[in-house]
């Protein structure tokens, strides 16, 4: 039941040529549909090259080790009018221009076009310069832009943390890379009482405008200490705005918004998204650190959800399709602050919510997220709010009580039953 | 001169004040003179893997008198923020610097404002000596609206940026990386300023000194760690808390220098030499070797682990200010006469200080929102652009 995630490019072969290829399947989000108001935020799943009968083969049995995480965005089959609506985004699509990369090429991307913007934008953490980054996302950077300005700190996280905080006050914008989120716990004290509070005990004076970001979450056998989730502990601080993105184009858009952002932003990425593939935009877009991202409307009952967890709610969702439920799916995306107007609107017309999250149950991002829906849209609840949260274990070793330790498709469907009874 | 000095009383000293001039000596140097004078501070530099600067200092008579009402201003501060703190008006954790000044203002007199200074709680003086007013220290000891940092951050927390000054931190140590980014920031603007990131010998054992310390020196960063070593840190002795109290040799590859804190030209002559350093060859240790009067903090007598006997032999032997009245008095730049109006005028000066901030409101609670973000509240959902405001979330 463990979806395992690969590198798409190590997979299937991309034909360039097919840009007009009727087994590509499009997936269009509801939100993005008017044109004039997000410009290209047209979604583009790619299958891997399949039909759709094959697809749907390939996504119900386990256990599969190469398969495409994007295949488990399909949910044309629900749509019907799949089509017409399919020609009219092909048609989009050729006007708007795109081209496809990884998440961590998104990630990149936009790290390096804000550089580029802006010579006050500087990078530090472990590896990110000669070696390119653990992840590769600041790969070809320190070549580009030298030594000082994609910085090789030691192991030191506590003091280089401190240090780019300490820049940052002087009007520096520098990006702190974590190599795993679990090492930011040595940091906990700059990040929590110099990055969060500066701005407020010093009446206003200085401004940390630093990112903070690094993959997190449960990876693919681990261990323990290398599986964290560091939402909930961050989620108290004040001062600080924390979002996590989930697909390559939000990826790019988000660390482009956080560049920019006055305020100290963490960025939270994925360990086993780094390697998803999706056509994004050629041209420039920058997206709300506010706000969450409508993944699939619907009308019987929300579903929370953000990071990893998205891909496995719309696997779920495929599922609940056929069993002729109608959920709305949000990648809540911002989990510092909420976006209440988002949620509120799909809870006053659903009026049932499941919250799927990678988080530990206690005082995790469900937590809080069940206690600001019930303290605000109470009245147009229909039922209890259900939160689908990690096991409250430390990550462990073995393959199989791994994947028990994290929510799966099976387990979302199961409640999403249960719920709308 | 020696008519002003029988008339003790003012109105007798009016009287005689004309007189006094008419027949004074004329005083070899003049108080507002920027004639150079040369001095030799009182103890030898001691250095680690540099050559330690000469003992001669450079200074001037007006410069020697500024020191003088600074350090004053800066005693009378502290002794009444003492009272202030007993009188209820000032709460939580009040740490005073009395005893200490010669080290911010020796520094001071060193650098220029564009120069960075950080430091930890202690930071009531280092505030003045970066330009802070005294209506403003007051004003955020008591949580007015007129202090420093709108009365949001209080004793741990003064901050001037106009002046380069970052603070006013409360936890031990974490100023120091914080000093490092300043200077990383400093080198990456190819600005020609250092960093004066200033710590405890209580904090000196931490471990985000090392590392900072480390990643100072791989990169060659402007920044200056100046120890100031009260020797005790909170209620321990620094023999009972260090392997090692030579604080200015833990750097090991990184030079240092031990510089005896309470004399306000070693202190100038140390950072002089600090940021020349510093600027070719990167970071460096200084260890001021001074001694605060009051406990830790206001809730220590700071007589449970020292004998009151070491404080007054201290205050006797090495107090900042009488070392430079003595300079004064010896160098014939001011009289016995003048110190002490200038003493008066200062305390005045504190009093008034206090008297307005004792007048300005609170904060009104609609500050208890503001700044926790740049923008809004955080609660406000902004376009892609970050300019016009989308939603306002519940």
């Amino acid at each position: 039941m463990a979806t395992l995630f690969q590198g798409v490019g190590a997979v299937t072969p991309f034909s360039a040529s097919s840009s007009l290829d009727s087994n590509k399947l499009l997936l269009p989000s509801r939100k993005s549909l008017s044109i004039s108001d997000s410009r290209g935020s047209i979604f583009v799943y790619r299958s891997d090259a399949l039909n759709l009968k094959a697809a749907t083969r390939l996504q119900l049995s386990p256990g599969h080790q190469k398969r495409s995480p994007s295949e488990d965005l399909l949910l044309h089959q629900s749509r019907g009018s799949f089509g017409a609506f399919g020609l009219y985004l092909h048609c989009l699509r050729i006007a708007y221009p795109w081209h496809e990369l990884l998440l961590f090429e998104a990630l990149r991307e936009g790290l390096e076009e804000e550089m580029e913007r802006d010579p006050r934008v500087c990078v530090m953490g472990e590896d990110v310069g000669h070696y390119g980054g653990s992840y590769k996302v600041t790969k070809g950077l320190a070549e580009k832009y030298g030594d000082l300005r994609v910085l090789d700190t030691p192991i030191a996280e506590n003091s280089f943390t401190g240090m780019g905080i300490g820049a940052a006050m002087t009007g520096l914008r520098p990006i702190v890379e974590g190599m795993n989120m679990g090492f930011l716990l040595l940091a906990f004290n700059q990040i929590s009482n110099n990055c969060g509070m500066l701005h407020y005990t010093s009446g206003g004076q200085f401004t940390i405008p630093i990112v903070i970001r690094g993959p997190g979450g449960v990876g693919r056998q681990l261990g323990a200490e290398h599986s964290q989730r560091l939402e909930s502990y961050f989620q108290s601080i004040p001062g600080i705005q924390m979002v996590a993105c989930s697909t390559p184009y939000n990826a790019k858009g988000l660390m482009k918004a956080a560049i920019r952002s006055e305020n100290p932003v963490i960025l939270f990425e994925h360990v086993l998204l780094y390697n998803l593939k999706e056509r994004i935009p050629d041209e420039e877009y920058v997206l709300s650190l506010e706000e969450a991202e409508m993944v699939r409307p619907g009308e019987h009952i929300t579903i929370l959800t953000y990071s990893r967890m998205r891909y496995h709610v719309m696997q779920a969702a495929k599922t609940l399709v056929n069993k002729g439920y109608d959920p709305e799916v949000i990648d809540i995306r911002s989990l510092k602050p909420f976006d209440l107007y988002t949620i509120g609107c799909s809870v006053k017309k659903t009026h049932r919510v499941l919250i799927v999250e990678e988080c530990m149950r206690t005082g995790g991002i469900g937590a809080s997220l069940t206690a600001a829906i019930t303290e605000n849209f109470h009245d147009y609840l229909d039922a209890p709010i259900v939160c689908l949260s990690s096991q409250d274990v430390p990550t462990p070793y073995a393959g199989t009580l791994e994947e028990w330790t994290v929510v799966q498709p099976a387990q979302i469907v199961s409640a999403v039953e249960q719920l709308c009874q | 001169m020696a008519l002003s000095r029988i008339a003790s009383s003012s109105h007798a000293s009016n009287l005689l004040k004309p007189l006094s001039t008419a027949l004074s000596i004329r005083r070899l140097i003049s108080s507002d003179s920027t004639v150079p004078l040369t001095i030799e501070t009182s103890l030898p530099f001691i250095s680690h893997k540099c050559d330690a600067p000469p003992r001669a200092v450079d200074t001037s008579a007006s410069e020697l008198f500024s020191f003088f009402r600074d350090m004053a201003t800066m005693r009378r501060m502290e002794i009444a923020a003492d009272s202030l703190y007993k009188a209820k008006l000032i709460r939580g954790f009040c740490h005073l610097y009395d005893g200490q000044e010669a080290v911010a203002i020796g520094m001071e007199a060193a650098i220029t404002k564009k120069d960075a200074i950080i430091t930890a709680y202690r930071d009531h003086c280092t505030f003045i000596g970066r330009g802070g007013t005294l209506l403003e220290v007051f004003g955020e000891l008591m949580g007015r609206i007129c202090g420093g940092s709108k009365g949001k951050g209080g004793s741990m927390h003064f901050y001037r940026k106009q002046t380069n000054f970052f603070g006013g931190h409360g936890i031990v140590g974490a100023q120091i990386p914080l000093g490092c980014g300043l200077a990383f920031a400093q080198r990456y603007s190819k600005e020609e300023n250092v960093t004066f990131t200033l710590y405890g010998d209580g904090a000196a054992n931490q471990g985000q000194l090392f590392e900072a310390l480390n990643m100072a020196a791989l990169w060659d960063l402007p920044a200056i760690l100046v120890c100031e070593n009260n020797h005790y840190g909170m209620g321990t002795a620094e023999w009972r808390a260090a392997k090692n109290p030579a604080y200015y040799k833990r750097g090991d590859y990184v030079p240092g220098l031990k510089v005896d804190g309470m004399d306000v030209l070693a202190v100038k002559q140390a950072c002089k030499f600090a940021k020349e350093n510093a600027l070719k060859n990167g970071p460096l240790i200084l260890e001021m070797d001074t001694y605060r009067y009051h406990g830790h903090s206001m809730s220590d007598p700071g007589s449970t682990y020292r004998t009151r006997d070491e404080i007054s032999g201290v205050r006797q032997e090495r107090d900042p200010i009488e070392r430079v009245r003595k300079l004064l008095l010896a160098h014939d730049i001011a009289s016995e006469k003048e110190l002490k109006d200038i003493e008066k005028q200062v305390r005045k000066d504190v009093d008034d200080a206090i008297a307005k901030a004792k007048e300005c409101p609170m904060p009104d609670p609609s500050e208890l929102f503001t700044n926790v973000y740049v923008k809004g509240l955080g609660v406000e959902s902004f376009g892609a652009d970050r300019k016009e405001v989308r939603a306002t979330l519940p």
